[in-house]
């Protein structure tokens, strides 16, 4: 019997590694992929659309002419969607935050609450879409105003401003929370004048990386309604507007080639936008980011 | 007589805190009872902020709902679930859903099919086989390629890939499946690459030195212990990716095509639910009439397919998680 297992234990030691090679040059070329399709798409994009990047480009209008087309109306609506969408989801994003953490009772309502936001966070943009169509343009009757879109755009980043928000609360140390108490501050003081500040930068860090999820988001804002083709600036919250990826989506649907180099060029300002954001994000993470060791 | 009584207290109150017997500091505090009441109100305030989740998801239900049910007065649900003729918006209107679904899961599986054997290789290298330094350079890279909008995607696909599919498949259409499919699959393999990293680190390393001392190999080390012992992780990851891929817009709207059809073709155009949600979109299409209905009634079947996925994954994540202490 054990004469018998003996015989028929190969250890094939050669065989074992030559296949574990092959499989550790396997997951780093899955890896290298990933990488390359990702430098495949700058260079395509640059390429394409690095030569329509000048003054004009982003102080015209659009146009029927591809040689005079602009991107100044996208711009400034993708400003105007940032500034509103920051103005209403933050507040709301850390209140509920704060909530969570500092305040709630664990009780099935928090469960719920929490339940929710993680489900939130999983429904399709395109959906969003829809609620802000069906609630903000048609029932709250806002139109397909700038607003409208923001207040959809808020929505759909919110979870994501919760979480972020919710960790940084989490990571200042219960020490803080008591040297406060003991001062005689309140529950409010407490979270306002010590909790917040020490929690800053992770709270600041998400917010600026959720509004650059929104500056990247398309479906919902077409779904309101937003309109492709706008030839004057936005003045106000109640203006119609369009912004940088509805008017790439625009021009990548026209059939010439030169409103596809257009669209290129959109991108490049699109991703030199999003690359801004997250530099600052990095910036205020690295300055702001208190340690408690 | 209340005005009196108002006028009457205020003096009091004044007195108190200005009397010129009282230590100048205690005028630094505010009462007790009006501090109470700004902390109770900023509680509430807090809490309204938390339960403005709540009311979003009350939000899309009703408004899902409410034009959903509208729609369904006027086309049976039986006929929308089963159809498989899609033409809301020609004049001889048909109202079968099938043709969304079909061009909806033969995209995602496309993705699917990209992003589960590459994203898991790459979890693997992350987790078992990469140095320190060369996880921390590969991470960020892989966050950027999540962090790319949709729309450039769909850029990528229709102006970048399918060219490619079209020298190798000359009979490739303009607009296809494939090329949409294979760059959404690049786009949810970041998602799937982390969340099945995480479940691959979880695993303890006892497990491991356990094998290593059995004389298994590392390959056999990670893809005998390390990958069944992340199973429920994993899992949950390509269920993650198939809600993802289903919900995805931009990429189907610009590369994808707008042809409702039912079929395999992998290479011809077809309508995915999103697809059609952004195409009724475009138009103007006037509030109250059937067109406008069809994109609750596609929203709420989306809504539900993807919400029962995302559940399902959280579900298999709780239900199978191995505890190791």
């Amino acid at each position: 019997m054990t004469q018998d297992a003996a015989t028929r234990w190969r250890p094939r030691i050669r065989r074992r590694n030559a296949i574990g090679r092959g499989f550790a040059l396997l997951t780093i070329v899955s890896t290298l992929l990933g990488i390359a399709v990702l430098i495949a798409l700058l260079i395509d994009v640059f390429g394409d659309g690095g030569a329509q990047v000048d003054g004009h480009f982003l102080t015209n209008y659009p146009s029927r002419f591809p040689e005079d087309a602009g991107l100044r109306s996208a711009l400034l609506g993708t400003l105007w969607m940032l500034v509103l969408t920051a103005i209403i989801a933050f507040p709301l994003g850390v209140g509920a935050a704060v909530y969570l953490e500092e305040y709630a009772p664990n009780n099935w309502l928090t469960r719920f609450i929490q339940l929710n936001i993680a489900n939130l966070a999983g429904v399709p943009s395109v959906v969003y879409g829809l609620l802000g169509l069906g609630l903000f343009v048609r029932w709250f009757a806002l139109g397909r105003s700038l607003i409208a879109g923001a207040m959809t755009m808020a929505l759909l980043i919110l979870p994501l401003i919760i979480v972020a928000s919710r960790e940084a609360i989490r990571a200042v140390p219960d020490s803080q929370r008591e040297a406060s108490y003991a001062l005689g501050a309140t529950r409010w003081q407490t979270v306002f004048r010590t909790v917040l500040p020490a929690a800053g930068g992770g709270i600041l860090t998400g917010t600026i990386l959720a509004l650059a999820r929104a500056i990247g988001e398309t479906a919902p804002l077409i779904t309101i309604g937003a309109l492709t083709f706008i030839a004057f600036d936005p003045t106000g919250p109640m203006d119609l507007f369009t912004v940088l990826p509805i008017q790439i989506f625009n021009w990548v649907s026209l059939p010439q080639r030169e409103f596809h180099d257009l669209a290129a060029g959109g991108i490049v300002i699109l991703l030199i936008v999003l690359l801004l954001a997250n530099s600052i994000a990095l910036f205020v993470r690295f300055r702001l980011q208190r340690r408690f060791d | 007589m209340l005005g009196a009584r108002l006028t009457g207290r205020i003096p009091v109150a004044q007195d108190v805190n200005s009397s010129p017997g009282a230590p100048e500091v205690r005028s630094q505090f505010a009462p007790r009872r009006r501090r109470a009441l700004i902390e109770r109100g900023i509680h509430v305030v807090l809490f309204i902020c938390a339960a403005a989740s709540i009311l979003t998801t009350a939000g899309i239900i009703f408004t899902l709902l409410g034009e959903t049910l509208a729609f369904f007065r006027e086309v049976p649900i039986i006929d929308f679930l089963t159809g498989t003729r899609w033409t809301p918006l020609f004049v001889s209107q048909s109202f079968g859903v099938l043709p969304l679904v079909n061009g909806t899961l033969v995209v995602a599986l496309v993705a699917i099919v990209v992003a589960v054997p590459i994203g898991l290789m790459s979890a693997i290298f992350l987790s078992e086989y990469a140095p320190a330094r060369v996880r921390a350079a590969v991470k960020p890279v892989l966050e950027v390629l999540a962090g790319i909008p949709t729309v450039v995607y769909g850029y990528f696909a229709l102006l970048f890939v399918t060219p490619i599919l079209r020298d190798i498949f000359p009979q490739t259409q303009v607009f296809n499946v494939l090329s949409a499919g294979i760059v959404m699959g690049f786009m949810i393999l970041p998602m799937m690459a982390s969340i099945s990293e995480d479940a691959l680190r979880v695993v303890p390393r006892a497990l491991r030195e356990g094998a290593f001392a059995l004389g298994a190999t590392k390959f056999q080390v990670t893809v005998r212990v390390v990958v069944p012992a992340a199973l429920s992780g994993i899992l949950a990851a390509i269920i993650l990716s198939v809600s993802r891929a289903i919900g995805e817009t931009m990429i189907v709207s610009i590369a994808a095509g707008l042809q409702p059809k039912v079929g395999f073709d992998l290479l011809s155009s077809m309508e995915t639910m999103t697809a059609y949600i952004v195409q009724v979109s475009l138009g103007d299409t006037p509030q109250d009439t059937i067109e406008y209905r069809t994109l609750f009634a596609v929203g709420t079947l989306l809504f539900l397919m993807t919400f029962v996925m995302n559940i399902l994954s959280d579900w298999i994540v709780r239900r199978y998680r191995e505890v190791y202490e």
